[in-house]
């Protein structure tokens, strides 16, 4: 049998895209719960949470970008362009946020720099990808192998939408993460600010859903149209398991459930973004099959891929095992 | 404002900029994480107390320097895409999968044990300490191997087809890989990394040698970086010196520039020392050379005739004065480094490597050559490709995405501020961190960002004065 190469990229690029947004996603959402703290002993143990993990979640950003050049080059170079300001946007604001972990501690007339820039650097990427997220749903003029859009055609209603979805999800998974991570006043305050944004997250998750059908006929002929239907009715159904879990963690004050529900809401909404976009990787333009690399550039990467994940799915587990349970207070990290 | 400046012309400005800010901060953490892993071995050996100190000290210099070297280089995986696109759509066959080997064996080994070498000695004990730190030491090699792999592919491309869509396709990995500049410019990039880590770590040793000769620490450290620039420049020339011959052999017209012969040579090509290229009348104006000497050097024969580039075409040439100039930069620092290390074994063996201020004070000077080396060594090879992307085969102007001149000056603008910004700052506090002496002359250093990052009681004081920092 002969193996499908595209597709099986297809699926592990989406695996490194999702690993990327599952784990930056709760180190930028304490970023951004970081700037509403107003104590710095607080504000230090928030850093200090994701100080040990942040570098290897922000690499599976690299994995999706270096991938895609990889494996999918034509896709590169037209998602690329097309989404030029909010990725240049959101790269520079990566900047100031990873600088911060260093450079808060190094000063102390400066450190008021270095907070802002690491609660507003992590805001303006959290906002930067949801946009980014929505102008690829909505779609991308290819023409010739290359982008033929303007460069202002990712600012729309509906990528702003996006783009504050994505805030608050990320916000809520950076909450939950706390509450796993931290004892007290500081995991009390983070339970109450979890069931506010559990609420606005699932609204988003709501609204963006009932939207998306309508921008192509295509994504709603994927999710209302036998067979698709059938499966496609599965997410939804998960989806309110996930939120009932989430409510009754935070009810009964689990200190893991939140976020595990919470990684579940994720998780699943990224595979109904998934069930859209299939067979396309760039909608509405480009199938996986067409932006796939040459099959020696496929095979050639693979063998490494096969290799290599799960070693490091294996020592960023152990990594997080060195570094898991409550934060100590005393302890001086660094 | 921005007639006639085209938007290739700005993206390769934003190129050069935002990668010449990339390699200075690998080429240190390179050199320095190799150099941890060092100390952390020589403490667990001995149990000399001093390793220890300097492990910590040099840790927290690692850890900003590593950072920014970092968030600088997630920076550039983007901007092949967003400024190169078409490049992207024609190497990507080839040269992505190289990076992506990058991630999965470089990257993600360098971030996973990071964390456990910066903050985790006690959490994990002495033993797998020490095998975090290696295995960081080992990542950033990788790192440079692989994407080092990728530019000499750039520059001497091998082991391809082009197919009917115009991309570059692979038809034999092992010749993509070890294309054949490749060997050269990886053992060159690593050792100018080690010397560049040796030259700073010898010059924050000599500073505090020059305070208190006394300073265990500093003595040590001093001698351990000497011991690097003695031993490692004239390797490095001499590999320098079989990279130029490589490049000769696969890349003329860049030689041809590097050593500013605008015209041929029948019968022996003289080294030009120094003058000024003038591309206009093409020669150069105010030469002071040596007659023979570079067909000597180059072809290892006095009268062997040597091409110049009145044999190449006009469209085909890079701007002669950059590479030039910044070819004899790298050079006359590459001596400079081989005479400190000369100096320094005199020194020694005299024993006074410890009293000499002279030295001390050439060695605080020649702390950020290295630097400056590396990023000429870089202008001289990148340069001299132009006007190719893949050498020989795509031009920089047809590599080019279709992105509008005003988008690309503004996230230009953008990237000059932010980086200005950001990584002065970081060379600031780098800078103050080097500035106090390790083991605090008596004091202990600050023990984690927890409690204080001022050391000396007079910083602090003066610090903690201006508190009113924002809550
Ligand atoms: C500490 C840094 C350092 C020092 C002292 C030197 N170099 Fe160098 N050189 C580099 C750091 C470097 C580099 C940054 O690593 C480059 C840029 C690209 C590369 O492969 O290495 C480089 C490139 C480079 C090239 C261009 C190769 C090409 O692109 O085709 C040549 C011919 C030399 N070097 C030769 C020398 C010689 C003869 C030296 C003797 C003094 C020397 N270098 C000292
Ligand atoms: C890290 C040290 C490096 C430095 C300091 C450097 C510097 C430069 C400079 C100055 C240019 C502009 C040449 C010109 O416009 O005349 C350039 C071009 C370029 N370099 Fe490098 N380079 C480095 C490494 C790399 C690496 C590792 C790669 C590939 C993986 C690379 C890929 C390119 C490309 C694609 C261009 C084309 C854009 C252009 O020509 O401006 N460079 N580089
Ligand atoms: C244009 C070419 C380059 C690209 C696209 C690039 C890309 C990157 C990226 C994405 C990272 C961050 C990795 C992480 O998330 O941990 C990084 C860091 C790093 N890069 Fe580069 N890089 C380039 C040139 C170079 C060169 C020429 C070298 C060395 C010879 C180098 C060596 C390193 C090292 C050692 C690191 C680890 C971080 C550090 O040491 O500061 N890179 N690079």
């Amino acid at each position: 049998m002969e193996l499908d190469l595209p597709h099986i990229w297809a699926a592990i690029i989406a695996f490194a895209v999702l690993m990327y947004v599952i784990l930056d996603g709760f180190d930028l959402g304490v970023g951004m719960l970081f700037v509403v703290e107003p104590e710095k002993h607080d504000r230090d143990l928030m850093m200090n949470s994701v100080a040990p993990v942040w570098d290897g979640n922000e690499t599976w950003l690299v994995m999706g970008g270096g991938g895609l050049f990889a494996v999918f080059p034509l896709a590169y170079a037209t998602v690329l362009p097309a989404l030029y300001m909010p990725l240049t946007i959101m790269l520079l604001a990566l900047v100031f946020r990873g600088v911060a972990f260093e450079y808060r501690w190094r000063t102390k007339r400066g450190q008021f720099l270095w907070n802002w820039g690491f609660g507003g650097g992590s805001f303006v990427a959290a906002f930067t990808q949801g946009i980014a997220l929505g102008a690829l749903v909505q779609g991308i003029s290819i023409t010739e192998r290359a982008y033929s859009g303007g460069w202002w055609d990712w600012l729309t209603p509906f990528s702003i939408l996006t783009g504050v979805a994505v805030v608050f999800g990320y916000t809520l998974l950076g909450a939950t993460w706390l509450i796993y991570k931290t004892e007290g006043p500081l995991q009390e305050r983070m339970q109450s600010r979890a069931r506010i944004l559990a609420v606005i997250t699932l609204g988003f998750i709501g609204i963006v859903s009932a939207v998306t059908p309508f921008l192509d006929p295509v994504y709603a002929q994927r999710w209302f149209a036998w067979p698709t239907a059938a499966f496609s009715a599965i997410v939804p159904v998960l989806l309110a398991a996930a939120a009932w879990k989430l409510y009754t963690g935070l009810r009964d004050k689990h200190d893991v459930t939140p976020f595990l529900a919470s990684l579940a809401l994720f998780i699943l909404s990224f595979i109904g973004i998934g069930i859209s976009f299939y067979p396309h990787i760039v909608p509405p333009s480009l199938t996986i099959a067409e932006a796939a690399a040459p099959h020696s550039s496929l095979v050639f990467t693979l063998v490494g891929a096969v290799v290599l994940v799960p070693l490091i799915l294996a020592y960023t587990a152990y990594s997080y095992w060195v570094f898991r349970g409550k934060m100590d207070p005393d302890e001086g990290y660094h | 404002m921005l007639d006639g400046v085209s938007a290739e012309l700005l993206a390769r400005f934003q190129f050069a900029f935002t990668v010449s800010f990339h390699i200075v901060f690998p080429a240190f953490s390179i050199g320095l994480a190799n150099y941890l892993a060092v100390l952390n071995a020589l403490w667990l050996k001995t149990g000399d107390q001093t390793y220890l100190t300097l492990f910590e000290y040099w840790k927290k210099i690692f850890a900003v320097a590593f950072g920014m070297g970092v968030v600088s280089g997630i920076v550039m995986s983007y901007q092949f895409g967003t400024n190169w696109s078409v490049f992207s759509d024609k190497t990507g066959p080839i040269l992505g999968p190289l990076m992506a080997y990058e991630v999965l064996s470089a990257f993600f080994l360098e971030a996973g044990f990071l964390g456990i070498m910066l903050f985790g000695r006690k959490r994990v004990g002495d033993k797998l300490h020490m095998f975090a730190t290696a295995v960081v030491a080992v990542g950033t090699l990788m790192s440079a191997t692989w994407i080092l792999s990728v530019n000499s592919w750039m520059q001497t491309p091998a082991g391809y087809s082009i197919n009917e869509a115009g991309q570059f396709v692979p038809e034999d990995w092992w010749a993509i890989v070890f294309n054949p500049s490749f060997p050269y410019r990886l053992v060159h990039m690593v050792l100018a990394a080690f010397l560049t880590t040796a030259l700073v770590v010898g010059a924050v040793g000599a500073w505090h040698l020059l305070r208190d000769r006394s300073h265990k620490p500093a003595r040590v450290m001093f001698s351990m970086a000497m011991w690097m620039a003695a031993l490692v420049t004239p390797v490095q020339i001499f590999a320098g010196d079989l990279h130029g011959l490589n490049t000769l052999e696969h890349q003329p017209v860049k030689v041809m520039a590097m050593e500013g012969h605008f015209d041929s040579y029948p019968e022996g090509a003289p080294l030009i020392l120094f003058g000024i290229p003038n591309e206009a009348e093409k020669r150069i104006d105010f030469a002071i050379e040596i007659p023979k000497l570079s067909s000597l050097i180059l072809k290892h024969d006095l009268n062997a005739p040597l091409a110049g580039l009145d044999t190449v075409d006009d469209r085909d040439e890079p701007p002669v004065a950059i590479v030039f100039w910044s070819f004899r930069i790298m050079i006359a620092l590459g001596f400079a480094m081989l005479g400190l290390g000369i100096w320094s074994l005199w020194a020694r063996w005299r024993n006074v490597l410890y009293r000499d201020s002279w030295l001390h004070m050439a060695a605080v000077a020649m702390g950020p050559t290295g630097f400056v080396a590396v990023l000429a060594g870089w202008v001289t090879t990148e340069v001299g490709r132009q006007p190719f992307t893949v050498y020989g085969l795509l031009r920089t102007s047809e590599s080019l995405a279709p992105i509008a001149a005003p988008a690309v000056a503004t996230s230009l603008i953008a990237f000059i501020i932010v980086y200005f910004f950001v990584f002065g700052a970081g060379v600031f506090y780098i800078l103050r961190m080097m500035s106090k002496p390790p083991g605090g002359g008596g004091k202990e250093l600050s023990k984690g960002p927890l409690r204080s990052a001022g050391t000396t009681p007079a910083a602090q004081i003066a610090e903690q004065e201006g508190v009113g920092h924002g809550a």
